[in-house]
This record gives C-alpha cells, structure tokens and sequence, in this order.
C-alpha cells in the first residue's frame, strides 16, 4: 500500500456555500484518499443543519422549531444582537491588547459568535456549564467580567473567575476533559432532584478525544441531563475537520443512544432554537442531546499560529460571506429596525465594553510572590509549609540587602514580582 | 471492637461513610451486586441503593472525570479503580483535572474525591494486576497520596480519606486483604492525623521505613533482627504524600542509620525522596548512607517470578546489615 493511501480523508463536511471549493485542499493538506468505505463525509452527508435565518437575512419557516424561539420578537433579537456585537468587539479588543504584549495568548471566537450566544442565552442561570478555552462569549453572556476574560490570558491567575458565582466552571485546556465533567454534574443534578442542566462546550476536534466518548457512554448510561454542545468550527489548529471524523460529528452521537441535531451555528436564532429543545429534553428526563453547531472559525487558533499556512482563502471568503452579525442585520433592517439610532447605541456599547476590558487589562497586577502556596490543598501540608517559610526567607534577604542599599533596586526581588513584558 | 480483615475494615468504612453523610456516593466498575472485585463493596448497593453506589461503564477516565462532576455539583464521590494498573486511562484526569482544580479555581472549588486502588504484588495475578503506582502521584501537587497497612488503620484512614476536602489517592495492599485485626470503629478521625506517620516497632539501632503490604514484612525483619541482638525500629508512613518527614527524621536522629523498603521500583521512586530528604535533614547524625529495598527497574514479573522482584525478609536483613556495617552481609556490599 501506497503511503498515501493511508492517509486520512480531509474533505470538509460542510461547505459554506456551494461544493464547489470544498475538495480543494491548499498544499498544506494532504490529499484526500480514495473513496472510503460508507458514505464519504462532504456536503452533502448528513442531514441539512437547521436554519431559521438564512444568509440574507430571510426568515425561513420550519414548522419544527418555529414554536422554540416564538417568544423572540425583535427586540429580543436585538438583544442577542448586540451581544454579537459587544463579544465580538471584545475578541477583537482581546487579540489587539495580545498584539500589544499585554497578554501571553488569546483564542480569538471571531465568527463563532451566533453559536455561542445562541445557547448561553438559551440557559438558566442554574444551568451549569463546563467550556473549554474559546467560550469568551458564553462567559459574557453568564456575566463573567470583562477583566475576568482576559485575567488567565494575561497570566496573574489560573481561574478568571468564581464557577459557582456564574454557573461556569473554569475552562480546560485539555481537550474535551471537561464533557465529562459535565456529564457528572448533570448526573448529580438528577440525584438532587432538580431540573437544572450541564452544558459541555468542545470543539470538533475534541470529539477524537476518549473522555468525549466516555462522556457520552456515561451520559447515555445514566440518561444524564447534559447537552453536550460541539462548535464544530472546522479546524483544530491546521487539521480540518475532516482529518477528525468521516462523517458529520454529529452522527457519532446516535451510536451511544444520544439524539443530536447539526444546527447553522452562524444563525443565532436557530442555535438558540435547537439548544432550547435539547434543555428540554434534559430537564424533562429525556436525558442527553449532542447538539453539532456547524460553523467557522475566521481567525486562527490562538494569537500563536498562522492560518495563512493552511486556509483556503477562497472558503475562508465564502464563510466571511455567512458572518452571523450581518445576517441579523440584514433581517432587522427588513423588519425596519436597523435603525442608525440603534447601531450608534450597540456600538457605543460595545466600545464602553471594550474600554472597560482594556482599563481592566492594564490594572491587573501579578500576585504576591509566596501565593505560588495557596491552594494546593484545602489545608497546606507540612511540605509546601516548609518551602513557602524557606522562600519567604530568601525573599526578606533582598528586602534588608535593598534597605541597607547593598543590592540597589532590589532586582532580583521585582522579578521575582513578575511584571508586564 | 471488632475482629475483621483489612478488606472487611475497608467495608465497614465505606458503609460508614455513607450512613454518615448523604453526599458520599461510590462509582467503580463491578462494585453493585459483585461487590467489587475483591469484594470490597460487599452489600453496599444492596443496602444503600444503586443510585449512592454506582455501577459504571468500563471507562476509567470516565469514572474519575464524571467524579469530577459529581464535587462540582457538591456530591463526595469514593471511586474504585479495580486494579492499580488500570488506573493509567485516567491518569489525565487525576493529573491535569482532580489535582489542580482546587489551585486552578483559586480555592474557590474543592474535590474532595477518594481514589481507591488495590495495588502492590504478591497475588500471583497476571500482567497490570501488580504495579505500585505510587511515586506517580506523589510527585502531583494536589493529590494527597495514603495507603494502610493493618485493618485498624485501613478503617480509620479511609474514613479520613472520605472526609477529607482534598483528594485522596487511596491504596489498598490487596495481599494484605485478608490479614485480620480488631477493629474500633469509634476511633475519632482527628486523635490520627491522615498525613501522620507512625512508629509501629520501636528499636534503637536502625530506622526501617515502609508503608502499605511491607509493613507486615518490615515488623518481621524488627522480629528477626532482635534474634541478632539488632533493634530496628519500624516506621509505617501512611501517607505517601505528604510524607511525615518528620517523624521518621526523630527516628534517624535517635537511630542514625535507615533503610527504606518499598515494592515500586526504585528510580525516581519514594525511596529516593526520602533518602535525599533525610540527608538534607540528618547529615550530622547519620553513621551510613540510606539504603533502599526495592523492586527492580523492571516491569512487574510474571507471577512465577515475582518473589524475586518483591522486598522480602532476607533482602530486608541484608539491608539493615549493609547500614551497620556487618561484615556477614548476604549482599557483600562495601559501600
């Protein structure tokens, strides 16, 4: 056998638009190989995603889910809306202050905006959600600060914030952990008795990960209130989604008992839709949903890769193409409502929100040295006791050599600070 | 009190745990009606229902991560790994998850889950069914690490375990299940610190460390040695981390010589660490090097073999000789 042919199919599930661009992997990408066994993985796999919004704005009639988002009016859609916005402003203010070396790292959401307020609207404040690192705007929408965004990212905590204060567990790095987590939550929220639901956010990349199936075998064993939400944003890192799965992700679910549903994740009203049916049917007993978000990530992985390196430019402008802002604005400017009052209003929001987020950037301070100590365990041990009296020793010996004036400045002890770079 | 082996100890204990506390719930592979694989479990689900103690599917990631769930949303999971060696599929989520979501969140969530785990040799079980895993996780911040060694004491420390707001890496010496002891379950958790070590044979001319299965051997070579007119005195670590360094430096100080015994390998193993530690602590008061006894650096040998991979007796004799200097040494080491 070839060495080629052992390579894996590449081809994108999806295509933003039409077909035609799907099977043209830039040199970066290895080809795809013969055809494979079962229904090849491309546009047309799988069912269609549900849209309620089309690209242009229109609003399409499905009879299904039309009655899940029937109490959102204009104004409600407003409101989502400007949420886009203001999520939106602030990944961009979050990737300028990186740029700037204010923070070490930063995983732009731009484009997976509608995916994300669509559900974390959708959610009660006794939802409970487990993310991984990309959920800036679900952790808006929980009423995480935006200080707190951006406070891991410029290293002066490992948590931006309090979990149990926004029904938001602190997110993982580490792919797809945190479905599991989920999973347990929820199950625990079946013992006590109440109608609250974990939500799991992860990316398509994660379901190639174990714990993601384990987490889907135990929710399906335990019929647990959980919804494990996937944006699949077609990338993990350079690898495309096709390098992770042959069929549409969202087809794994069926296979451990769990109804999923691929949603247009570019359609906040249909995201916000089918996640509204999945928390039903969580909090009514119905047990799991995986709910496929499918939608693009514009930007790169983090502020660290290139995408230049392996995006297509001609897809990337097809899916710029299918911005999910620009979809509302198109339907609210049918309805009238796209006003030039209104737009002034969202965007002088979203400016003070972005301001706000830089102010709050610029006043973060590293914490005192010998907190490296805290919270190893509820209790220090005699060890980390030990070590923290020895450090704070060594650290009081450039206090008194600073104060006597024999090591001016006290250096080594500012360093030991930290400091902006 | 109560005569009961080290695994009917573990029961009473857990069956405790959970009469006392309604948040202490049990997940494992096999612990419901089987009653887990060494029993035990025993007559846990039947009494306290299939909802506090959890069969689950057979994923060990997946036991431990939904754990982690289950004390995010308050509950006081008691996991059981079936065998050491299977812990290694949820080795990510005991490292990168349960240790550090404590420190991550900055205080602001606690895990207090028990990991359970029957470790160590000397069953004649096939491959997996023996490793001594415990250095692993005693090198993880945030993980506590313990392990017993008589019945009394499995009781009292997994009661400990189960209460404590940390996790907890519970092993089990799976040859010692079946070793019988009185057991007192009135003992308050507090009057034994779980991170306390213990004297278990007090002597005079030899500090020999062990902890978990080689307690037992450990009180023997105490035996054997004072035949030779040798008194050695036995400290039982308990908790592996933290160690009670402390204790066994008063040993050493009082001593001056120490071997230490464990069935894990020996590279980068706990032995090491408490070697180093006590010489940092100990120079001026130690009449000879720290001498370790261990398994080898091997994978754990085929049941046929492993008694030459297991610490026993003999190899623990030669060591204690080694530290003082006994020319009749089995080993013929010099130093």
């Amino acid at each position: 056998m070839l060495r080629s042919e052992l390579r894996p199919d590449v081809t994108p599930h999806t295509s933003p638009a039409s077909a035609e661009h799907v099977a043209a992997p830039g040199d970066a990408v290895p080809r795809p190989t013969s055809p494979a066994p079962g229904p090849a993985p491309g546009p047309g796999a799988g069912p269609a995603p549900v849209q309620l919004l089309a690209p242009d704005g229109t609003r399409r009639t499905d009879p299904e889910h039309d009655p899940w988002v029937a109490d959102l009016d204009d104004d409600r859609l407003v409101a989502l809306y400007e949420d886009m916005v203001v999520v939106r402003r602030l990944d961009f203010e979050a990737t300028a202050l990186q740029r700037q070396g204010q923070l070490g790292l930063w995983p732009p959401l731009l484009g997976q905006e509608a995916a994300q307020v669509g559900s974390a609207r959708a959610l009660r404040p006794d939802d409970f959600v487990f993310s991984s690192y990309r959920e800036n705007a679900v952790a808006w929408c929980r009423g995480v600060s935006t200080t707190d965004l951006v406070r891991v990212w410029k290293g002066t905590a490992a948590t931006g914030w309090d979990p149990r204060a926004v029904g938001m567990a602190t997110p993982t790095i580490i792919i797809g952990a945190q479905t599991l987590h989920a999973t347990g939550y929820a199950i625990g929220c079946a013992k006590d008795g109440v109608d609250s639901v974990a939500v799991a956010y992860f990316g398509d990349g994660a379901t190639s990960e174990g714990d993601v199936h384990e987490a889907m075998v135990f929710a399906a064993s335990y019929r647990a209130p959980v919804v494990f939400f996937c944006q699949n944003n077609q990338w993990a890192i350079s690898e495309p989604v096709g390098l992770q799965a042959r069929r549409p992700v969202a087809d794994r679910a069926p296979g451990y008992g769990i109804p999923s549903v691929r949603v247009d994740g570019n359609d906040v009203l249909a995201v916000t839709a089918v996640t509204r049916v999945a928390l039903d049917r969580a909090r009514t007993g119905g047990g799991p949903t995986f709910v496929e978000a499918v939608t693009y990530r514009r930007g790169p992985h983090t502020t660290s890769d290139d995408p230049t390196r392996y995006v297509d430019p001609a897809v990337h402008e097809q899916w710029v193409a299918l911005d999910p802002i620009a979809r509302v604005e198109r339907y609210l400017a049918s309805r009238g409502r796209l006003t030039d009052e209104l737009t002034g209003a969202v965007t002088a929001r979203a400016d003070a929100a972005a301001a706000e987020m830089r102010a709050g950037c610029h006043g973060l301070e590293p914490p005192p040295p010998l907190s490296v100590f805290d919270h190893v365990y509820t209790t220090p041990t005699s060890w980390l006791e030990r070590q923290r009296s020895q450090y704070a020793a060594y650290l009081a010996m450039f206090d008194e050599d600073s104060a006597d004036g024999a090591a001016p400045g006290g250096a080594r002890g500012t360093d030991a600070r930290g400091g902006d770079r | 009190m109560t005569a009961l082996t080290l695994r009917g100890a573990l029961n009473a204990a857990l069956r405790r745990a959970l009469e006392d506390d309604p948040k202490v719930v049990l997940l494992g592979e096999d612990i419901g009606t089987l009653g887990g694989v060494f029993r035990v479990t025993d007559g846990l689900q039947r009494d306290f229902g299939a909802d506090r103690v959890m069969d689950t599917p057979l994923a060990e990631a997946g036991i431990v991560g939904t754990a982690v769930g289950l004390a995010y949303r308050g509950y006081r999971p008691v996991v059981e790994i079936q065998f050491d060696g299977f812990v290694f599929p949820a080795f990510d989520q005991l490292v990168t998850q349960v240790a550090r979501l404590h420190h991550r969140t900055g205080g602001a969530i606690r895990m207090p889950i028990t990991v359970r785990i029957p470790y160590g040799g000397g069953i004649g079980a096939v491959e997996h069914h023996s490793e001594s895993p415990e250095a692993y996780f005693a090198h993880t911040p945030g993980l506590r690490v313990v392990t017993c060694a008589d019945p009394q004491d499995a009781h009292t420390l997994l009661r400990q375990a189960i209460a404590c707001d940390d996790p907890v890496i519970f092993f089990e010496p799976k040859r010692r299940y079946w070793v019988k002891g009185e057991v007192d379950d009135v003992i308050d958790a507090s009057t034994a610190p779980m991170d306390a070590a213990r004297v278990v044979v007090p002597g005079t001319d030899v500090t020999l460390v062990a902890y978990g299965p080689l307690v037992m051997t450990a009180r023997d070579v105490a035996l054997a040695a004072a035949d030779d007119g040798i008194s050695v005195e036995v400290v039982d670590l308990r908790s592996l981390s933290p160690i009670d360094l402390a204790t066994v430096e008063a040993s050493v100080r009082r001593t001056g010589r120490l071997v230490i015994t464990h069935e894990a390998q020996q590279h980068g193993g706990l032995g090491a660490e408490i070697a180093a530690s006590i010489t940092e602590r100990c120079f001026y008061h130690l009449e000879a090097p720290p001498v370790r006894v261990t398994g080898f650096d091997v994978p754990y040998p085929a049941a046929k073999l492993e008694e030459h991979f297991l610490p026993d007796l003999d190899r623990i004799l030669d060591a204690v000789d080694r530290v003082l200097g006994r020319e009749h040494s089995l080993s013929g080491w010099r130093g």
